[in-house]
């Protein structure tokens, strides 16, 4: 980390990076780990990138950030993006010749998923993404003896604050890669002698199911970004006796907004009412409310919604109920589906289901699933009856046609034929936990 | 034979997600079968509507299961 400071990867580039809006697209994320150390103070704004965005999305970003130049690693494969300047890391860290002059305080742009195709900006700036990380984490008793690890991206909420966390603190920093089986990751974690580790349920319930989670011996084991169930928990507290297991709630959003580490599901209702640690919480028609100085800032784009309520606080969308003095997670108002970690919309769905001539109206919902949390189903009315036997065919190329238009998580993995969907007197489908 | 049933839930999965699955035996690690996270999940969920249980959602389960034959055992002792 210490080379980070003195060295330059972005080399000759940097001054011309000056005040720029940037899109860093790095198809590795060790390349965003270095240019973000770069680019912070020195560009106006920097867009992280997922590597799952294809040209067509990318140029959709750079026009909604108002972006002028784009950083990219070797192994990125990109279209055409005539609108901006192209800038190429090098693999190797270069002397920096002069310390890199400051522009002051720059925006960090994360990507959401959002009702339609295209994801949502969202902004914060170094300060609300990382004020607060010391208090919300332990602290450790010597930084030289803490090694950080995730299973996460580090451009999505959750893998960018161990990563801030880590730099801030200069300790080791341990990534995962894509595609990597989890009994690999966990081997090199292992060996860097991984202490503080971090992932979603979904992450945590595959590692369990690796066999290899025992090679690692962390001190502080953190899950967020799905609901942490009891299940899950105690499997970790067993298969990790001597660490802290905490379950935070985060949203790119809304921040950083508690950690739980008392080893049960939900969180106390205590939590609920007055400011602890900077953070507010309140439950207002059922659905969890937080303002805080972590919250981001805004969303940027066309005429973007506004982030934050009149009162200040940010929906989190998440529904939660009271029982026996504790709050528990109700999925997502409107339906909203997470497999994973992944956000499904029902609505995008049912437009493909509803898009065949055979089919009157559908109801896509979440179904429980112990591996994902939850999984994709869907209940459709068919135009007409069919005759037994060809409602099969039928099924199968509504699958086929989700297969072809969708990505793998968002299509249903049971369909049924059901002969009416409730509505509302709205005239709307009536969504379960709507 | 539950073995039996768990191997055809797990080829039609493969099947319908375009993934291909290693040769089956009970050491085969689940990690290792061919089959991600969201596959997993179908599997469970094929299951609980042709056995009527989920093994994954009870209160006394606490290991998850690592081999393919830990995973059929987790399944026997769930409908026995």
């Amino acid at each position: 980390m210490a080379e980070l400071l003195v060295g330059t990867a972005l080399g000759s580039s940097r001054e011309a990076l000056r005040d720029r809006c940037v899109l860093l697209a790095t198809q590795d994320q060790l390349g965003t780990a270095v240019a973000l150390v770069e680019l912070d103070g020195l560009a106006r704004r920097v867009v992280l990138c997922t590597p799952d965005l294809g040209p067509a999305q990318l140029a959709e970003v750079a026009a909604s950030a108002g972006a002028d130049a784009i950083v990219v690693d070797s192994a990125r494969a990109l279209g055409d993006l005539p609108a901006l300047d192209r800038y190429l890391l090098s693999a190797q860290l270069e002397p920096a010749t002069a310390p890199s002059r400051r522009f002051g305080k720059t925006e960090w742009v994360l990507l959401t998923s959002g009702t339609t195709a295209s994801p949502k900006l969202v902004v914060h700036t170094l300060e609300s993404l990382a004020g607060g990380l010391m208090g919300s984490m332990p602290a450790p008793v010597s930084t030289a003896a803490v090694v950080w690890s995730t299973f996460y991206d580090i451009r999505r909420y959750g893998g960018l604050q161990i990563y801030l966390r880590a730099v801030l603190t200069g300790s080791l920093l341990v990534l995962s890669s894509p595609g990597e089986a989890p009994d690999e990751f966990l081997a090199r974690a292992a060996a860097a002698g991984v202490t503080h580790i971090s992932g979603t349920p979904s992450h945590w319930r595959r590692a369990l199911m690796s066999g290899a989670a025992g090679v690692i011996a962390p001190r502080y084991v953190r899950l967020s970004g799905e609901v942490a169930d009891q299940a899950l928990l105690d499997s970790l507290r067993t298969a990790f006796p001597h660490a802290r297991v905490a379950h935070a709630f985060a949203s790119t959003e809304a921040g950083v907004a508690f950690d739980v580490d008392d080893g049960l599901a939900g969180f106390p209702m205590e939590f609920v009412g007055g400011e602890r640690a900077g953070v507010t919480l309140k439950v207002l028609d059922g659905t969890l409310r937080i303002r805080s100085s972590r919250n981001a800032s805004r969303y940027v784009g066309d005429a973007p919604a506004p982030l934050q309520g009149e009162d200040g606080f940010v929906d989190t969308g998440d529904m939660v109920e009271l029982v026996a003095g504790r709050y528990h997670f109700r999925g997502r108002r409107g339906g909203v589906i997470n497999v994973g970690g992944l956000k499904v919309f029902p609505e995008e769905v049912e437009s493909v289901l509803n898009a065949d001539p055979r089919v009157r109206m559908s109801l896509v919902r979440p179904r429980r699933s112990p591996i994902t949390g939850a999984v994709v189903v869907a209940d459709v009315v068919l135009s007409d009856p069919v005759q037994t036997g060809a409602g099969d065919i039928i099924k199968q190329e509504l699958l086929t046609a989700c297969r072809c238009s969708l990505a793998a998580h968002k299509v249903p993995v049971m369909l049924r034929f059901v002969p009416a969907l409730e509505l509302t007197a709205a005239g709307k489908l009536v969504r379960p936990g709507a | 034979m539950m073995r039996d049933t768990i191997i055809a839930v797990f080829q039609d999965v493969a099947a319908s997600q375009g993934r291909t699955l290693a040769p089956l035996s009970d050491d085969l690690r689940l990690t290792e079968c061919g089959l991600d996270s969201l596959s997993f999940a179908i599997v469970v969920a094929n299951l609980e509507d042709s056995l009527g249980v989920d093994p994954f959602n009870s209160a006394e389960w606490v290991d998850f299961p690592v081999t393919l034959g830990d995973f059929v055992r987790l399944y026997d002792r769930a409908v026995a």
